[in-house]
């Protein structure tokens, strides 16, 4: 997005003539430490898919770019040659100038009262000057996006949050420096400096920032925002630490300057989910000029098109809900956005604050046997337990890019659910039930869904929902109830966007019924070859393969409880159940499984053991791995593609096309070799993968595989181009080629696959060789 | 139900002290329900200290076993008694001269035997502060920690409010109550004796009332002087009569015969009266044009330092007694202080001393000390309570005003509690923001602006109570006036029974002004 911003402010000048301030200077990134430098090596991978150049450079070398900068505490700096730095005011200008020339018209000095919303669609602009209708609406308001949200009729929730920011000026240097000198970020020292009217330009990220505006409309206040030098102590001494020639420089002004924050950091872009043509762009976490060129490119698209060219949803505002709209949460969480900006980012980072929002019955149950928890869509789940008397690392010290501290923690979890049976709280899981008078629903859910969804009931079905390109809106787990209903299971994070898809679909007809179940059923994932042991003497019931066939539902009792629709499924590919349980019965059927259970070895098991085991079989998540842009044939699910199935369904043209053409772009499952797990940096996901030293794609997840001892990744690579056309990924592409995979930097060899492993060692720990001794002692 | 089972301890206690077994140190809580008696072994040990330790110096012993606090223990130990009031705002606005006063207290007796109080007048005007240092045990000093507001806030009521009150008592009415207190939990008032003290007020406003002429304002010099007397009057004919209630009987008589000294502090607006009986101090803290803090003492010593005090004392007493009056610094070479309340042993004769003595509880023959007269007692009274009231008309450079007991002026210079006190809040309430408007700063010269101010709150953080703040310096100051964790940390680890040789009672209350309604008045 940065990229096209980038461009897009080049041409403008030129285009509008109207002057923007743009200068190329390229901007340098500085590491204090050894883990800083990792990080910025990531970057530097991510920022080669992306085709951005980029070079590590050595802290001497630092000095031929920016005179000024100390260097003797450095490890390394990342030079982007390509970033530019322009005036704000003045693009501001020259982009109204250019729309204006386009026949844009701008109103100034005209306040929105209020947006008016008819049967789920925008309408009209209520101002103070008079109404203007309109299809579409756009909520950029910055600071003020989460009240305008709020002042429409239909209430679009916007969660951002102000927090102040400081940067300070200063006059003129005895010796100006260049104006093309590079922008310099000292993200360990938190700050950032570049040239500016002969001076300089520094503010920063502080560690304890200070939100503002908590309370809502404060526009007037924003002109009387009080400096706060000593808040700004530290970024003071640190850009001192880092220039220290500038303690001669005088000072100018300090500014407070405040930005909007989102709660993952992320911005907040697209169409609401409970208004038709109510767009948003607002939360850019301060770098709003960087990315608003891009943003609203993607932005224009979607209204235009009705999808934005590249896959947005990391950013598309549906994976918030009004579940973020909590002015107090808001308040907690941009408290740990702000500062994370220049935070060295880890894998694997739960946010602190504003958590345990939504949690499952059993919460304080798997707490107290020692759970750690992180959080998905305000919910909480546990990564792993902690056994009793074992202690983790402090949280500031688990912070790494190498083996973590609870490796051996989630190997014993897997291994029990491989070899006896775990449990795993997944009640965070988004579940829909669809029901019908007659078949509308079938029919509904037949044209929405890929798979076929016409089975006998009680069987499940593993399907996409697709968009007419083809590509996976949701990928869910849909079980046939009974003749006219259906319970729909779909990732956490689909609460809103796959409520508001399904809405966008449906006929507008009053027999079909949809409702949000999430709430009303915890979800309980036996998993391991004992599971149907323990569910057996639960019901008495068998529950062996013969009896109750896999991807297979039946409502059951379990203990005392009635009533449980207990499935053959795992999303782990490991034999198991997946408990549906009505909320009220949750504590007694958790008691029972696992008092039953201790006799065939139960123990909890957390996301980090189900993820390891879903991905060493290959299994592709939504929002991880899959997204609008991925379709099925890219992830090899054509089984679960119904091509001819009556009346087809929502994407088939696409996919028809794209099988004609060949894919080009495939899912694979890539084995790491040559990696020690113990001292080389772990990979996390968006590492390139190299075919022959080639860039032909990157990781979308990876977790360490401990039948294997090998750490896998699943990702996606595509096969180049010949003669202008792109060609189609074959088994041997894959198999003759020489895979490499760039895990901070470091290049290390592997191997691509196309299906599962068939059959995965038994589990076996390298057994570390006795010390030699006898030879010591001699006689 | 009180009364028994305070007796019953009274006589657990009783059956101890043959055995020479030194009477555990009760709190001060316990205190409030059964006073220990203090007439035995234990306390003519303290008798004698407060009275003829000579050399009390701050000397490095490498005999006490020495083990060290960590800085939360240190902090919750100088914590434990500090107490902030703030001046309630009325709209937004303190219209009041006084913003508050924060006050501690920190033992070296055990029990302590200072006291303090603070309390606002609610029928007349003012606010009232007052430290007390007791000796020979804390009852005398407990007892002006609970009466002597209420006689001085009394001598301060017009005719008119008097006579309201007497009708109320009279016609057994609810009294409007005269004053607020503002108590820490471990202040604590003595419910046996409320209905004794309370009968000796009434006939002290009845007095008033009979001298009273309609319309006039009391003077606050003389009612303050007139107080003073008058309670240090009731304290001795209590005592002389006694009360039927032997437990009461007891608890008077160790009121008079234990002592204490008492500086109290009234401010209504800009008027600051300061009434000192004794060796307690009160300074002002002053705030210089550039900033800077002095002292200005508004009380007198009343000891062997105090060259005029010498001189009144042997004025009084025939020539023949001019070396013994005043010996080794002491009055009669026993008492530092040479006003005081209570200490009747150098007030009554001693056929008075004799009389009572023998009417009173069976306890008090057993006692060697109670019989003890001091040497050279020949024209009585040797002591008076009168205070020397300090009139002054507070400025808006007045900041704050500083009430301590000796055991900080002994510890610290006067000028140096001023500076500290000063500084702590300046440190906590008036780190204004900084603007950088028209002057010429440099980057470098800001950065170190902002790093003494960050130095500056970090060291002062850690006490948000100025008077904990002083103990803190008091206690831990090392050579080069700043506090040393060591020192402090061996100082307030000292055993019981040899605290009192290191340092003595302290407690200060400090009282912080309003420049705003100061400059306005």
């Amino acid at each position: 997005m940065a990229h096209y911003s980038n461009s897009l402010y080049e041409r403008l000048e030129e285009e509008t003539g109207v002057k923007t301030g743009f200068v190329r200077t390229g901007s340098l990134c500085l590491a204090q430490n050894q883990d800083r430098l990792l990080s910025l090596k990531r970057l530097a991978s991510r920022l080669k898919i992306l085709g951005v150049s980029c070079s590590l450079l050595k802290p001497r070398e630092v000095l031929n770019l920016h005179p000024m900068v100390n260097v003797h505490d450095l490890v390394g700096a990342l030079f982007l040659p390509g970033d530019a730095v322009v005036s704000p005011p003045d693009l501001t200008l020259a982009l109204a100038t250019a729309a204006t020339a386009h026949g844009v018209q701008i109103l100034e000095h005209t306040s929105v009262t209020q947006v008016l919303v008819e049967k789920g669609h925008v309408t009209a602009v209520e101002t103070d000057r008079g109404t203007v209708e309109c299809d579409y609406f756009v909520n950029c308001a910055g600071q003020w996006a989460y009240e305008l949200g709020q002042s429409s009729e239909v209430k679009v929730s916007v969660p951002l949050h102000g927090c102040e920011h400081f940067y300070l000026l200063t006059k003129p240097l005895s010796e100006p420096l260049p104006p093309e000198t590079p922008v310099v970020m000292d993200l360990d020292g938190r700050i950032y400096a570049r040239a500016w009217n002969g001076g300089i330009l520094s503010g920063g990220f502080e560690k304890n920032p200070k939100p503002i505006f908590t309370e809502g409309r404060n526009q007037l206040q924003i002109h009387t925002l009080q400096e706060d030098w000593d808040h700004c102590e530290p970024m003071l001494s640190a850009l001192l630490r880092r220039m220290p020639s500038l303690e001669e420089a005088e000072l100018q002004q300090l500014v407070n300057c405040p930005e909007s924050f989102s709660p993952d950091g992320r911005c907040l872009l697209g169409e609401s989910p409970v208004a038709g043509g109510y767009y948003t762009l607002a939360g850019m976490n301060s770098s709003g000029l960087s990315l608003a060129g891009g943003a609203s490119r993607f932005l224009a698209e979607w209204i235009s098109f009705g999808y934005p060219s590249a896959n947005v949803w990391p950013l598309d505002i549906k994976r918030f809900g009004s579940l973020q709209s909590s002015r107090t949460f808001l308040r907690h969480r941009v408290m740990e956005i702000l500062p994370l900006l220049y935070e060295l980012k880890v894998p694997r980072w739960d946010f602190q604050t504003g958590r345990q929002l939504r949690t499952s019955p059993l919460y304080d149950r798997l707490d107290a046997q020692g759970a750690r928890w992180m959080e998905k869509h305000g919910f909480e789940r546990a990564k792993y337990f902690v056994p009793l008397g074992k202690d983790l690392l402090a949280l500031d010290q688990s912070k790494t890019f190498y083996k973590p501290d609870w490796f051996d923690i989630v190997g014993a979890e897997v291994k029990c659910c491989k070899e006896a049976v775990c449990v795993i709280d997944m009640s965070s899981f988004t579940k829909f039930e669809i029901s019908s008078s007659g078949d509308q629903a079938l029919r509904f859910l037949q044209r929405l869904c890929a798979n076929d969804l016409d089975v006998p009931v009680g069987h499940i079905v593993h399907t996409g929902m697709l968009n007419e390109r083809g590509g996976y809106e949701n990928d869910c787990s849909v079980v046939r109830l009974s003749k006219n209903s259906f319970f729909i299971i779909s990732p956490t994070d689909q609460q809103v966007h796959c409520w508001s898809w399904m809405k966008k679909h449906m006929p507008k007809d009053p027999q079909i019924h949809l409702e949000d179940v999430s709430w009303k059923y915890t979800a309980l994932n036996l998993i391991g070859p004992r599971a149907m042991d323990v569910l057996a003497e639960l019901s008495y019931v068998s529950m062996t393969p013969d009896h109750f066939p896999s991807l297979f539902c039946k409502e059951m009792s379990v203990g005392y409880a009635n009533g449980i629709r207990v499935m053959s499924m795992t999303h782990t590919g490991e034999p198991g159940f997946m408990l549906y349980i009505p909320i009220e019965y949750a504590l007694h059927v958790y008691n029972e499984v696992m008092s039953v259970g201790q006799k065939y070895g139960i123990r909890n098991a957390g996301y980090y053991a189900l993820r390891s085991l879903r991905i060493e079989k290959f299994l592709a998540f939504w929002g991880q791995d899959l997204d609008p842009y991925t379709t099925p044939l890219e992830c090899g699910r054509e089984t679960r593609v119904k091509f001819d199935k009556e009346g087809g369904f929502l994407g088939r043209e696409a996919l028809l096309r794209q099988r004609e053409r060949g894919v080009s772009r495939r899912l694979v499952m890539m084995v790491l070799e040559e990696h020690d797990p113990d001292h080389d940096p772990w990979p996390w996901w968006g590492e390139p993968i190299l075919r022959g030293g080639d860039l032909v794609g990157a990781t979308t997840s990876s977790a360490f595989c401990f039948s294997l001892q090998r750490h896998l990744c699943l990702g996606f690579v595509t096969g180049g181009l010949l003669a202008g056309s792109p060609t189609p990924v074959t088994p041997d592409f894959l198999s003759r080629g020489d895979f490499q995979l760039e895990v901070s930097g470091q290049l290390f060899p592997a191997k691509a696959r196309l299906y599962p492993f068939t059959s995965l060692p038994v589990q076996q720990r390298p057994r570390q060789a006795p010390l030699e001794i006898t030879g010591l002692h001699g006689k | 139900m009180i009364m028994a089972a305070s007796s019953q301890v009274f006589k657990l206690i009783h059956g101890r002290r043959f055995g020479h077994i030194l009477v555990p140190a009760l709190t001060c809580q316990h205190c409030s329900q059964t006073p220990p008696p203090i007439f035995n072994p234990t306390l003519s040990h303290t008798f004698n200290q407060r009275w003829q330790l000579q050399s009390r110096g701050y000397r490095a012993s490498p005999s006490w076993q020495t083990y060290y606090l960590t800085p939360p223990q240190v902090n919750s130990i100088l914590k434990a008694n500090e107490y902030s009031f703030k001046v309630p705002e009325f709209d937004g606005k303190n219209l009041s001269s006084v913003m508050g006063f924060d006050s501690n207290q920190l033992p070296a007796n055990a029990p302590i035997e200072d006291r303090r109080s603070a309390a606002t007048c609610l029928q007349s005007r003012g606010m009232l502060y007052g430290v007390f240092d007791g000796h020979a045990g804390c009852a005398c000093a407990q007892a002006l920690s609970e009466r002597l507001f209420y006689y001085i806030a009394v001598s301060l009521l017009p005719q008119e409010t008097l006579i309201e009150l007497e009708n109320a008592v009279e016609s057994g009415r609810p009294l409007h109550p005269i004053l607020q207190w503002h108590k820490h939990p471990n202040d604590y008032f003595s419910k046996e004796a409320s209905r004794l003290y309370f009968s000796s007020l009434r006939t002290y406003w009845q007095e008033l009332l009979d001298l009273s002429v309609p319309g006039e304002q009391p003077d606050v010099s003389e009612a303050l002087v007139s107080a003073f007397k008058r309670l240090d009057n009731d304290i001795s004919l209590e005592a002389q009569v006694g009360d039927p209630n032997a437990y009461l009987h007891y608890w008077v008589l160790r009121v008079a015969f234990s002592g204490a000294t008492s500086c109290v502090a009234h401010v209504d607006g800009n008027e600051l009266h300061v009434a000192n009986t004794g060796d307690g101090r009160a300074v002002l803290g002053v705030q210089e044009p550039d900033g800077s803090f002095s002292a200005l003492t508004l009380t007198n010593d009343h000891n062997a330092q105090n060259e005029s005090e010498v001189e009144r004392v042997r004025s009084e007493h025939p020539s023949s007694e001019a070396k013994t009056v005043v010996k080794q610094d002491r009055l009669l070479g026993l008492l530092m202080p040479f006003r005081a309340f209570g200490d009747v042993k150098f007030k009554w004769s001693i056929e008075l001393q004799r009389r009572v003595l023998e009417s009173g509880p069976d306890q008090l023959h057993e006692n060697e000390h109670a019989k003890f007269i001091p040497p050279n007692y020949h024209t009585p009274p040797y002591l008076t309570a009168e205070p020397e009231v300090t009139k002054h008309r507070l400025r808006p450079q007045d900041r704050f005003l500083v009430l301590g007991s000796d055991g900080l002026w002994e510890t610290l210079h006067r000028q140096e509690v001023v500076r500290i006190v000063g500084e702590h809040l300046t440190g906590v309430h008036q780190q204004q923001p900084i603007h950088v408007g028209g002057f010429k700063v440099t980057l470098g010269q800001m950065q170190g602006l902002l790093q003494e101010r960050k130095a500056r709150v970090s060291s002062t953080f850690e006490d948000l109570n100025s008077a904990t703040h002083l103990i803190r310096h008091a206690v831990g100051n090392n050579e080069f006036g700043t506090v040393d964790h060591e020192r402090l940390s061996k100082m307030l680890s000292l055993p019981e029974e040899l605290a009192r040789m290191y340092r003595d009672d302290i407690t200060i209350i400090i009282v912080q002004f309003n420049p705003h309604v100061i400059g306005g008045q």
